[in-house]
């Protein structure tokens, strides 16, 4: 399979030099990268420009409501566990509306994958604040400044109980690509969170300003580049064992990097734990059969008959 | 002579009256006794008032009946609130340490009830004491019977050498059961047989009940030994069971295949799924072990959410909630209809709106089962009548959506949902599994949405390969992809709606509607009045007084033609449901050009009994009737 079998032929209408460009690009190569068959892989989406996404990968497709991806995604994942399951949103549609399903997605730990497309406005109804833009920010279609403080998309991950907390910026596509093969490897729920500059709305967090241009060095007249990558800089997100205090420095430290911003965003994985087990193997603990015989591949009838025998339950209740 | 003995047993919320009614009941079923119970309950964890009411008798019954023949009442509220409906002839059976209890000292019972009760005790020159109010049931004809729980329990800790009986609050159900069970002269090798199967897994525990009971009984059938009914032992049917209300609906789901249930927390709904979790693991004719994967979810978006997600692999999925939950899932029910996704949503109902009365019964939610969601896209709307068949409809239901591929609302209530009934035990093997269009393989070029004659698209699922599709909310093309043009917008609303007509066509005309027989006055319902309509019907025919009857199942798409038919000999229509606005009477005048002649609603959240039913038909046919008449039996 090659990059192009993972293309639909369907027309992108984003506007012209949008970074959602790049992460399409980056969730084609990674599924490419990682031969999934186009059949055991499903990208579920929210609503907004980022909830077009799932309609430009040729795999199964699932365009949901918004801030109700994970909900979908996850009742997928659940009843079918062979499928590889990536669900794709918006800042507003996964941390405004829909966030109360992050918080609860990240409690079970399933395995999936879930990007959030950050651009801190919402586009498609031109450009009020999302729960990312920072307080007091006046991007150029607000009427006043935003009165609200902004969530933190990577803290907020780590405290519900995601596994695997990373971010990446669209307009690093490789870096982008490998974050996301990491991530759908990880076994548990994995997050990534992708500063996704918006050329229509965002005229504050452009690609200019994630470039640094508007901090040039003194010395060397060159801009200072914002993103910088966990990787330079001998960071180790991974929780190497099950101990209280090697998961709490794991999270501590992966919380005081998240605060990070104005001049300096990290990118990279923050967090990352597989010591905490994934919602399937919870299952298994009450359903030994689970992973050989889900949902999804149980037979229900023989011949238009029911076939589950309830004998042993009506036998209880006979009188 | 027929035996219909109606027993009560009131208490505080969490003190036993079910476990009590459920050895009761469980008694008088194997006796060979048909059983009809009802619970009611306050929101409420621990110490508000609940009852159970069972009716015992040796011919069919579908409901209560007004009349008590024998209560237990562990505190004085209960004789407070049920003294009135204790027939002469009845008994009371009570703890006799609660009788110079007070009205003011009990502080759960509400102002409105002490305003209606006050007046009346003094028109009656009676005080407001419990002492007062048994006097005036006694001169109503009652029998009473005084015991003081506390000294039995001190007399049987000394006489069997078990100090650690004194005191036991919690054997007052098993007393109040076996006295009742002793006052009704009743043999006592049921009694015990119940207590071990109920206590099945603590055999010590199932002993002390068991002491306990013998000598309450013995007790009882000692003292009160004039008492004048008594429960024989009756002939037993073969393959009867003695079920709660929700397991109709759960064990039609592990029947007919339903492998994925999320949901989330909500009276009476919840009961359903916690029974399927109980027994998510089964046994599958010439397979694996089967499993239901049961998921409690944050809240009902995302419990419709994942039903759906589950539903596009293929799995049979549905959720169960009620009135509020249900209003959380209309976004999402739409976006089933329009991407064609078969799942069933179990709605049981109960009294609304907004949280209304959480616990409590009603019928307030047909047409916003119709109407829910946004925008024009079919759903089907289907009512059980009674606990029994709603087995069997479970599985309907679920081939409708996937014949159809379209949301189904099965609409149950909280009267059906807390209901213990005997009937007869189900039979899977009567239930057909048709799934539809549903593809196992697929060779060569694939279009979910593929416009085709019967307006149904062969479905693929998630994981099928070569199946690929795409959904969304949006309106789309063939493949699924989003699309803005006139034209196709035209051809998928019409595909999507015309699924509508082709369900009235293919669905079989006795699964839409059932006709109990016609008269010049006719009932229409749908939904739980079900069984004490059909009570009230019978009781009319010992007067030999005829009253047809049809009852609605399939309430969308309307069946107008077949309905029509059914009633064109009936002169007088009577709407009978458990909501305020008559809403099956609206459907009514919407699709047949004629609406009921009467209505027969209930919404004080409490179930219907036949003999309100009875008393309000009688009225119509002595043409004494108003045209709207509201019922308020029950506390």
């Amino acid at each position: 399979m090659g990059l192009s079998d993972y293309k639909t032929e369907v027309h992108n209408d984003w506007c012209p030099g949008c970074s959602d460009f790049g992460i399409v690009n980056a969730l084609q190569m990674a599924l490419a990268e990682m031969q999934i068959p186009r059949h055991k892989s499903a990208i579920f989406s929210g609503i907004g420009c980022s909830g077009k996404t799932s309609h430009f990968i040729n795999v199964y497709g699932v365009h949901t409501l918004h801030g109700r991806v994970l909900t979908f995604a996850q009742g997928a994942k659940l009843v079918n566990p062979d499928m590889t399951i990536i669900a794709v949103g918006g800042d507003g549609d996964g941390l405004g509306i829909g966030v109360g399903h992050f918080v609860a997605a990240g409690r079970r730990n399933l395995d999936i994958t879930y990007l959030i497309f950050n651009n801190g406005v919402y586009g498609l109804t031109k450009g009020q604040a999302s729960p990312t833009l920072r307080l007091g920010e006046k991007t150029k279609s607000l009427p006043s400044p935003n009165t609200n403080y902004s969530v933190n998309p990577i803290g907020l991950a780590i405290a519900s109980g995601f596994t695997f907390v990373a971010r990446a910026y669209a307009y690093d596509v490789r870096h982008l690509k490998d974050i996301i093969v990491a991530a759908v490897k990880h076994k548990g729920l994995s997050f990534v969170d992708v500063l996704q500059p918006c050329p229509t709305y965002n005229d504050i967090n452009t690609r200019d300003w994630y470039a640094g241009m508007d901090q040039m060095d003194e010395v060397t007249r060159k801009p200072k580049p914002r993103i910088y990558k966990l990787d330079d800089i001998n960071y180790d997100p991974v929780v190497h064992y099950d101990e209280e205090a090697e998961i709490n420095e794991k999270m501590t430290q992966a919380l005081i990097k998240s605060l990070e911003w104005d001049t300096k965003i990290p990118v990279g994985i923050f967090y990352k734990n597989e010591i905490i087990s994934p919602y399937d193997r919870r299952i298994q603990d009450k359903i030994p059969n689970y992973l050989e015989n889900s949902p999804a591949a149980q037979v229900i009838s023989e011949k238009g008959k029911a076939i589950t025998d309830l004998s042993k339950i009506l036998d209880s209740l006979s009188v | 002579m027929t035996t219909d003995i109606s027993w009560l047993v009131g208490g505080p919320q969490g003190s036993g009256v079910d476990s009590g009614a459920n050895i009761f009941s469980r008694t008088c079923a194997a006796l060979g006794y048909n059983i009809f119970g009802k619970r009611e309950f306050y929101s409420n964890i621990k110490g508000e008032h609940s009852y159970f009411i069972v009716r015992i008798s040796d011919k069919t019954i579908r409901s209560n009946k007004n009349d008590v023949t024998v209560m237990v009442a562990f505190d004085a509220e209960t004789i407070f609130r049920h003294y009135s409906e204790v027939i002469k002839g009845g008994a009371i059976i009570y703890d006799s340490d609660i009788a110079a209890a007070k009205l003011d000292e009990v502080h759960t019972i509400d102002a409105p009830f002490k305003a209606r009760l006050l007046p009346y005790l003094a028109s009656k020159n009676k005080k407001p004491t419990v002492q007062d109010v048994l006097e005036l049931a006694q001169e109503n004809g009652v029998k009473l019977c005084p015991i003081s729980f506390r000294e039995i329990l001190s007399k049987m800790a000394d006489e069997t050498n078990n100090p650690r009986l004194r005191g036991m609050i919690r054997m007052y159900n098993v007393l109040g059961v076996s006295f009742s069970l002793g006052l009704l002269k009743m043999p006592t090798k049921t009694m015990l047989e119940s207590i071990d199967a109920i206590f099945a897994k603590k055999q010590a525990v199932a002993d002390l009940n068991k002491k306990a009971a013998t000598y309450a009984y013995n007790y009882a059938s000692a003292k009160f030994g004039d008492f004048s009914l008594s429960l024989k032992e009756t002939s037993k049917k073969p393959d009867t069971i003695l079920i709660q209300g929700y397991y109709g609906t759960a064990l039609g789901k592990m029947a007919c295949g339903c492998r994925f249930q999320p949901y989330y927390p909500i009276t009476p709904a919840s009961d359903e799924s916690v029974f399927l979790e109980s027994n998510e693991t089964f046994e599958v004719q010439n397979n694996r072990p089967g499993s239901t994967l049961v998921v409690q979810t944050e809240d009902e978006i995302s419990a419709i959410g994942m039903t759906i997600g589950g539903a596009l692999t293929g799995t049979r999925a549905a959720t169960c909630t009620s009135g509020p939950g249900f209003s959380l899932m209309a976004e999402a029910l739409g976006w089933a209809g329009r991407n064609e996704v078969p799942i069933v949503v179990t709605n049981y109902q109960r009294s609304g709106p907004s949280t209304g009365l959480p616990t409590r019964h009603g019928q307030d939610d047909l047409l916003f089962a119709i109407h829910a969601g946004h925008g024009e896209f079919p759903r089907i709307v289907y009512a059980s009548g009674d606990v029994e068949e709603s087995f069997y409809d479970t599985a309907r239901c679920f081939n409708y959506a996937e014949i159809y591929q379209l949301p189904v609302i099965h609409m149950m209530d909280k009267f059906l949902a807390s209901s213990v009934i005997t009937c007869n035990r189900f039979d899977s093997s009567k239930i057909a599994i048709n799934r539809g269009k549903l593809l196992e393989k697929i060779d060569g070029e694939y279009k979910r949405f593929e416009l085709t004659d019967d307006n149904i698209s062969p479905r693929s699922r998630l994981g099928l390969e070569n199946g690929i599709f795409w959904n969304t909310g949006d309106e789309s093309d063939e493949y699924g992809h989003i699309t803005e043009d006139p034209e196709m917008r035209l051809k998928m609303m019409d595909k999507r709606n015309s699924k509508l007509d082709y369900a009235l066509k293919t669905i079989p005309q006795e699964e839409q509607a059932v006709s109990f027989g016609m008269a010049e006055t006719c009932v229409v319902s749908w939904g739980s009045p079900k069984g004490p309509i059909l009570d009230a019907l019978e009781m009319l025919r010992q007067e030999n007084i005829k009253i047809g009857f049809v009852q609605i199942k399939l309430l969308h798409p309307f069946p107008a033609d077949y309905v029509k038919s059914l009633l064109k000999d009936a002169k007088v229509l009577v709407d009978i449901e458990a909501n305020q606005t008559g809403q099956l009477g609206q459907l009514l005048k919407q699709n047949l050009e004629r609406g009921p002649d009467h209505y027969i609603l209930k919404y004080t959240g409490r179930a219907m009994t036949s003999t309100e039913i009875y008393e309000s038909l009688k009225k119509i046919i002595e043409k004494k009737a108003q045209k709207r008449m509201v019922l308020t039996h029950g506390a």
